[in-house]
């Protein structure tokens, strides 16, 4: 009797991709028409890496309700495959677009293993041991990559591990004509800059498929089951550790082709670019966005983006600003008051009370 | 509580010795508990349990607070391991399996303090309880493949179904959460039946409801079982309740069985009215 009167869930998701899309269009027209200032042109590509890196985490703190503090981590990983994986087919794979995807695949996959790696004995544990690892996650890899020697010759990829800081780019023995795709603590250097904002669009949409769809179909609703209550999921036959590793996993899949992006977007890379203060950043513009809430994400990591963007007129203030600004929105979202006054401006529908 | 007189069997013994209704003396018992108890610390919160559930049968575990009968459901459940005993259900030896095994094998429960997904729907919880009867994975999910739409349908029609038995479809959409405290408890049990299972654990399913709640929730308890032909144990205080649906009762103090029979057994039991009914009259 209802069937052509849709759900709310879907309602919302629908208006997600649509403002997405039409967003992506007027952006796209306009920078085709250099009508955006060249900053601006040049923040649209980090912008669509945030909204992914930020919908993503949300599948971790918002969906599945674990604290990650080290989003970051699985961003650099995607970042430096995708950059190794996208430098070594220079040559092989003439168009750059499918050498891109090839890349952001790449991220994905090394980001998905390290989540693994750190999943599977974290995540089997009682407790919020999550952002404590993840914390030291992101950290520790800052450092290994410090120490990542690679470069690519006729014979193929040379690796070295440059743990005691005795070797240098010589060690590598690339041959004439090979080139050097990490310098250890130097980054990456000399990328090929093949990121594009058409890219960074795709990326988003993929991402916001993958989300919603999952959270909409069964493997989802076991995910926000265990967020809810543990020990009713449990009671119906819902295996905890399989569930919680699912949303990890793809969370860090989809930072890292973000990462990938992000990474393929320089010309140089250095691993302290993905620092604590970048999992941080994240996570504000998952608790800004709302906890679970996706297409609050999308806004808040544009919006965090942007303003300090925005607020360059007022200079050496701007920073200043910027944190007012923050603290501002966090208690206006946080504070029942104004949410109750929130509530009130937008009418509710006839039969939403329930007769006990 | 004469009404139920008719709809209650009468209890025979197995050749084990325990009592199950006279309808289910041909078929192996869902439930045995041989010897069960577990310590916490010292303090033995069940000891000895032993206690054998007939196929279709409606069983009542009653006791004072405190007297371990949620810790009961609770090592049947596995939520604790149980330091003693064995619990076979449907004749597999559950040993050495966790809740979700336990599940798989046709344990259902509800909680004494409400455990509901309260921030999903009641739909989806409803379907969360079908959790283990939707076949289609993650990548179906997410590309939302052909089997996805299939099952999802038939999930929502299931579901429907089952909320129709305590005549909440129409609540499909809303909050779990925002549910009053009745209607919550009723879904519990909706969402607990989800899981097909062979035995059904109510804890305390009447506590927090008015008379004409309760009475219908007895109605429901027996059309449930009658439907599905499943076997229910429940933990109630409310004795009209118990008295009236329950078929085999058990009596538990201080974490021992102190009383086993029918309701006309245990009402003129003087162990019972002395430990347990007579005290509550006082109360
Ligand atoms: N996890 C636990 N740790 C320690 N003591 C417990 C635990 N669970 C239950 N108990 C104790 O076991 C006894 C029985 O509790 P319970 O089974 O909840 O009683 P009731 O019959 O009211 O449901 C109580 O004394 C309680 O304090
Ligand atoms: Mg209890």
């Amino acid at each position: 009797m209802k069937k052509f009167n849709l759900k709310k869930t879907t309602k919302v998701d629908f208006a997600t991709y649509l403002g997405v899309i039409v967003t992506f269009i007027v952006l796209f027209v306009m920078q085709n028409g250099g009508m955006l200032s060249y900053s601006m042109s040049g923040m649209l590509v980090p912008i669509c890496c945030f909204i992914v890196m930020a919908v993503s985490l949300n599948l971790t703190v918002g969906i599945l309700g674990e604290l990650s503090l080290g989003h970051a981590g699985f961003v650099s990983v995607g970042a430096f495959s995708g950059i190794i994986a996208s430098q070594s087919l220079i040559g092989v794979i003439e168009s750059a677009s499918l050498r891109l995807a090839i890349a952001l695949v790449a991220g994905a996959i090394f980001a998905a293993i390290a989540g693994v790696l750190v999943g599977i004995p974290v995540l089997r544990l009682r407790g919020d041991y999550l952002a404590i690892v993840t914390l030291a996650f992101g950290e520790i890899i800052k450092d290994l990559i410090n120490c990542l020697l690679v470069g690519i010759d006729s014979k193929g990829l040379h690796v070295l591990f440059n743990a005691k800081g005795l070797l240098t780019v010589e060690d590598l023995h690339l041959e004439e004509g090979g080139r050097v795709i990490i310098k250890g603590a130097q980054g990456a250097t000399g990328i090929q800059t093949i990121s594009t904002f058409t890219a960074g669009f795709i990326l988003i949409m993929i991402t916001l498929v993958v989300v919603l769809n999952l959270t909409r179909s069964r493997s989802g609703r076991a995910i926000m089951a265990l967020r809810d209550n543990r020990i009713a999921a449990e009671s119906v036959g819902i295996n905890v550790t399989k569930y919680k590793l699912m949303a990890f996993v793809t969370s860090a899949a989809l930072a890292g082709a973000a990462g990938a992006l992000y990474g393929l977007n320089f010309s140089a890379v250095i691993s302290s670019t993905f620092n604590f203060n970048i999992s941080i950043e994240i996570l504000l513009m998952v608790v800004f966005g709302g906890l679970g809430n996706i297409w609050g994400s999308v806004i808040a990591a544009a919006v965090i983006r942007l303003l300090p963007e925005l607020l360059r007129e007022f200079n050496d203030y701007r920073m200043l600003f910027y944190a007012i600004i923050l603290i501002l929105v966090m208690i206006a979202t946080n504070n029942p008051t104004f949410k109750n006054m929130l509530g009130k401006l937008i009418p509710k529908k006839k039969g939403a009370e329930i007769d006990g | 509580m004469d009404r139920f007189a008719h709809r209650r069997g009468k209890l025979v013994p197995l050749p084990s010795d325990a009592l199950v209704p006279e309808r289910d003396i041909n078929s192996s018992p869902i439930l045995e508990a041989r010897h069960l108890g577990i310590e916490f610390g010292g303090l033995k919160a069940v000891d000895d349990f032993n206690l054998t559930i007939g196929r279709t049968e409606i069983a009542g575990l009653i006791g004072p607070n405190g007297a371990g009968k949620t810790t009961v459901f609770n090592l049947l459940t596995k939520v604790y391991q149980p330091t003693k005993g064995t619990v076979l259900i449907d004749g597999i030896d559950t040993h050495g399996m966790n809740t979700v095994q336990v599940s798989k094998i046709g344990v259902a429960r509800t909680f004494q303090n409400i455990r509901l997904f309260s921030n999903l729907t009641v739909e989806e919880n409803v379907k969360l309880g079908m959790h283990n009867q939707i076949k289609y994975g993650m990548f179906s999910g997410i590309l939302r493949a052909p089997n996805y739409w299939k099952e999802e349908k038939r999930a929502h029609e299931k579901a429907m179904e089952l909320l129709q038995i305590f005549d909440m479809e129409n609540l499909a959409n809303h909050k779990a959460g925002s549910l009053p405290y009745g209607a919550q408890r009723r879904l519990e049990i909706v969402r607990a039946l989800g899981t097909n299972p062979g035995l059904l654990l109510l804890d305390e399913p009447a506590a927090g409801m008015n008379p004409s709640e309760t009475a219908e929730l007895m109605e429901n308890i027996l059309k449930i079982r009658d439907t599905f032909k499943i076997a229910i144990m429940l933990i109630e205080h409310d004795m009209n309740l118990v008295m009236g649906i329950c078929e085999g009762i058990c009596v538990l103090n201080f974490g021992k069985v102190i009383a086993k029979g029918s309701p006309e057994d245990i009402q003129s039991n003087p162990v019972v009215i002395e430990a347990y009914l007579g005290k509550k009259k006082e109360g």
